[in-house]
């Protein structure tokens, strides 16, 4: 097992550095420089002023040396700096980003799995009664429906109209005078809106999946052979059925692992969330290359990881893989 | 009955107050308390500002924060007359080669030092310094000479008389006893600014708000309303959904949220909706390197088969004004006699006939030695108006003879693919109206190289010796002759055909008082702007 990890820990080296000359090269090929954003159809701009520009920012150097100088940087964790206009480290930048993102998304995750594995098991084991097609309705329509015009429609409703919830952002003004409790209160209504629409877009996917794998372990000689035992169908389906069934979420829950820190832009800016999307979208369309890069070597990495740990926890989980490998 | 008269004459008045198109309008304001220390503002902004020392910014967010913590040495008034900020007066010499400014006496910067003269020096200095990454350094490289001669003179030498020299001291002032040695690329005034405005910086928290509170010792005096804070919220609809809902106090509103969404009693007894020109204009720019576009007539005929007025009301539901010239109407610059075409699609053809565009085909498309009259109008995407105008123009050209296709293109590959390469037949752009009338750059024949802004490859002698003149006297009255002028053969040459103004839009929470809307807008007097001490509703 040692052997097994150390390898794979190994491969992921040159896969990464793949990863980053990849993503460092087309993230260039786009057309537009960071210099751009900042001078183009500007009346006060010179050519010299560009090109004093375009030396400040290292871009008048060759592709390959840019790449070998940023590699150095990030090979001692120096993301080095942005060049959006306030020339912070890239490292800082994400950084005050994380939380929010990473909050919003595992509460999201949470209650993500925590619906679509039961209301998959339901539908499996109510399978073509009114019940399992009432719930594909439900899930399918989230699914369907696009974010941003529910959200709108919800803020309009339990913001405008009602007046319950906050619209958007994730703090009222005002809040730093509260006392930690009514602060947290706070910040938990503002999260109901993004969080329940996060998740109402999301059950489709996991629940159709869970479905369709409780659909297949029902189906297995092993539960006929339980049924026959004569033991309760209680026991049938959550004790023996639903444990097999939940294997392959085991390999969906690392592969949310990168997710975790992406953020999505329609839904981080229609709701006003400061989180990763948008930081990602600003720095794509500023030409931010440090930015982009950062963010995208954070996410490659963390589905390296993310694969990684789904195969060791399948391992765990299931027997036979462990001995098959062995 | 009589009410409604009455009302049938105040919205007959607001509209003719609305054509002239000078005096802002806004509808008549409820009895004010007396003015009254504190509240706080609340302005959404799709935008977050990207850095507060506003040398380094080119965002229009980092400058609307930044202006409220710094000041320029002069600023322009709510006439848009250039006036003294940090400087009390200024005296050009006789040749207009220099400037000297008398600075103002006692101003302290919000930690509490002294400003003079040598925090214009260090601004100047580090301006032009080239490891400045700045976007600023143009109009101060006419510098020959800078020289502070005492704490509260500060004398500039140029080479050359330079007009638009004096807005360009319009620039915000930096603190020398803070920044002088450092880098000022890493300096920490980017997130927490100190200047000697009337707000001083409070709290920035990235991505959802950044918090100013009011100057008590500001050299204006203290302003009314204590806080200034600025919530960033990325979507227009988001914004608008919070203004209802009473999350923010003020935001610029589009036409159809102006004209149709927010004519209802309950919004116009929460909010004052104002309208006035904005400073800017959109245009159909032709590329005259183009064998379509180098004979005037042609140009001239598709002005005159478009309907300026139509795409006003189509387009921004009538919430602007057709435009003529590359002026603002009713400043100085702008010469209100010229007129161009005008709608007229008979005059269109008989122009392109006379071109030697003649229809052959059975498409109903002009043809001329082989070749079909046919041309894509490019635009950047995310501009809803541009691309609805684009429509309207290609229905209207349609109906000459013309046809036209449209392409939206994201802003950064428009800029570099097809704009810089020249590689375009027409585009629908706009220009900011600068507050200085100096428009060299975009009109002068030399203007035309790589990533220049003449893209459009205009070249008129004559308009190159009238721009050359009008930035080198500081006489408003030559000055404006030059620019009339510049007027009167633009609109004969129709390098562009100037399509509109349109209207700003900003509503604003009725509790604020104080608003005197001009021809600068309304924020110019927003230290002047207060809460009645019981409609007050942030602590």
């Amino acid at each position: 097992m040692t052997a097994y990890l150390l390898k794979r820990l190994l491969a992921m080296i040159p896969l990464m550095l793949g990863i980053t000359l990849i993503t460092f090269v087309v993230i260039r090929l786009a057309p537009g420089e960071p210099v751009e954003a900042m001078t183009a159809l500007s009346p006060k701009i010179t050519a010299e002023t560009r090109q004093r520009l375009r030396e400040f920012y290292g871009l008048d150097k060759p592709l390959h040396v840019q790449y070998v100088t940023w590699l150095k940087k990030v090979a001692t964790f120096d993301f080095g700096r942005s060049f959006a206009p306030d020339h912070r480290p890239v490292t800082d930048k994400i950084r005050e980003r994380i939380p929010v993102t990473l909050s919003l998304n595992i509460i999201a995750l949470i209650l993500e799995f925590g619906l679509a594995i039961p209301i998959g098991v339901f539908a499996a084991t109510h399978r073509d009664t009114l019940y399992d097609k009432g719930i594909t309705v439900f899930v399918f329509l989230g699914f369907a429906v696009p974010t941003f015009w529910l959200a709108l429609l919800l803020m309009y409703f339990f913001g405008v109209k009602l007046g319950w919830l906050p619209i958007s952002g994730l703090h009222s003004l005002g809040s730093e005078g509260l006392s930690p409790l009514s602060w947290f209160g706070d910040l938990l209504k503002h999260l109901i809106l993004p969080v329940s629409v996060a998740t109402f877009g999301s059950l489709a996917g996991l629940s159709r999946y869970m479905r369709s794998t409780m659909l297949e372990v029902i189906r297995q000689d092993y539960i006929t052979n339980a049924r026959a035992k004569g033991l309760a169908e209680r026991t049938v389906i959550y004790r023996h059925a639903l444990r097999n069934a939940l294997l392959p979420v085991i390999t969906l829950l690392g592969f949310s692992l990168p997710g975790l820190i992406g953020g999505s832009v329609i839904f981080e800016t229609i709701f006003a969330i400061p989180g990763m999307g948008q930081l990602f979208y600003q720095g794509v369309m500023a030409r931010d290359y440090p930015l982009v890069m950062g963010i995208l070597v954070i996410g490659a990495f963390l589905t390296l990881v993310g694969n990684l740990l789904a195969d060791i926890c399948y391992a765990v989980a299931d027997p036979r893989i462990r001995q098959g490998r062995g | 009955m009589s009410w409604r008269r009455l009302l049938c004459l105040v919205s007959l008045m607001f509209l003719v107050s609305c054509s002239d198109g000078s005096a802002p309008t806004a509808p008549t304001r409820r009895a004010a308390g007396p003015p009254a220390y504190g509240d706080a503002l609340v302005v959404g902004s799709i935008g977050e500002p990207s850095t507060l020392i506003p040398i380094l910014a080119s965002d229009s967010p980092s400058h609307e924060v930044a202006g409220w913590v710094y000041n320029g040495l002069v600023e322009y008034d709510k006439d848009l007359k250039l006036v003294g900020d940090l400087a009390r007066s200024w005296d050009v010499s006789p040749d207009g080669l220099t400037i000297t400014f008398h600075l103002r006496r006692g101003v302290k910067w919000h930690d509490g030092a002294d400003f003079t003269s040598r925090d214009v020096l260090y601004t100047y200095r580090v301006t032009i310094d080239p490891r400045t990454p700045t976007a600023y350094a143009e109009d101060f490289k006419q510098v020959r000479k800078a020289e502070a001669p005492d704490p509260y003179t500060f004398r500039v030498t140029y080479g050359k008389p330079f007009a638009p020299a004096l807005a360009s001291w319009g620039m915000n002032i930096l603190p020398a006893h803070l920044l002088e040695g450092k880098d000022i690329t890493r300096s920490e005034l980017a997130r927490r600014p100190v200047g000697t405005g009337p707000y001083r910086f409070k709290e920035w928290i990235a991505g959802q708000k950044i918090v100013l509170e009011s100057f008590h010792d500001y050299f204006e005096g203290r302003p009314y309303v204590d806080r200034y804070i600025y919530r960033i919220i990325p979507d227009s609809a988001t914004m608008y959904l919070e203004l209802k809902a009473g999350g923010i106090d003020m935001m610029g509103l589009s036409p159809v949220q102006f004209a149709r969404q927010t004519d209802t009693p309950d919004f116009r007894a929460r909010f004052v909706k104002y309208r006035y020109p904005s400073f800017s204009y959109t245009y159909l720019g032709y590329n005259l390197k183009n064998p379509l576009f180098t004979d005037r007539r042609v140009r001239q005929a598709i002005t005159c088969a478009i309907s300026k007025d139509e795409i006003v009301h189509g387009v921004l539901l009538g919430l602007g004004q057709a435009a003529h010239g590359p002026y603002k109407p009713g400043t100085w610059a702008y010469n209100p006699n010229v007129n161009d075409f005008g709608y007229d699609p008979a005059r269109a053809r008989t122009l392109l006939a006379e071109a030697g565009w003649r229809e052959t085909g059975s498409d109903g498309i002009l043809e001329k030695d082989g070749r079909r009259f046919s041309f894509t109008i490019l635009t950047n995407q995310g501009n809803d108006q541009r691309i609805k105008t684009a429509q309207i123009i290609q229905r209207r050209l349609r109906a000459v003879g013309i046809e036209v296709k449209i392409r939206v293109l994201e802003w950064a590959s428009f800029l570099t693919n097809f704009i810089d390469k020249r590689n375009f037949e027409a585009v629908i752009l706009a220009w900011t109206i600068p507050q200085d009338p100096d428009i060299f750059d975009i009109w002068d024949s030399g203007k035309t190289g790589p990533k220049e802004l003449n893209f459009i490859g205009y070249s008129n002698p004559e308009v190159d010796r009238l721009l050359e003149e009008g930035r080198r006297t500081f006489d408003q009255e030559k000055r404006r002759r030059c620019y009339w002028r510049i007027q009167e053969i633009l609109a004969r040459d129709q390098p562009y055909t100037f399509l509109y103004v349109p209207d700003s839009l900003p509503a604003v929470s009725s509790r604020f008082r104080g608003i005197e809307p001009a021809p600068a807008g309304i924020m110019y007097d927003f230290i002047h702007w207060y809460v009645p001490k019981e409609e007050q509703l942030h602590q």
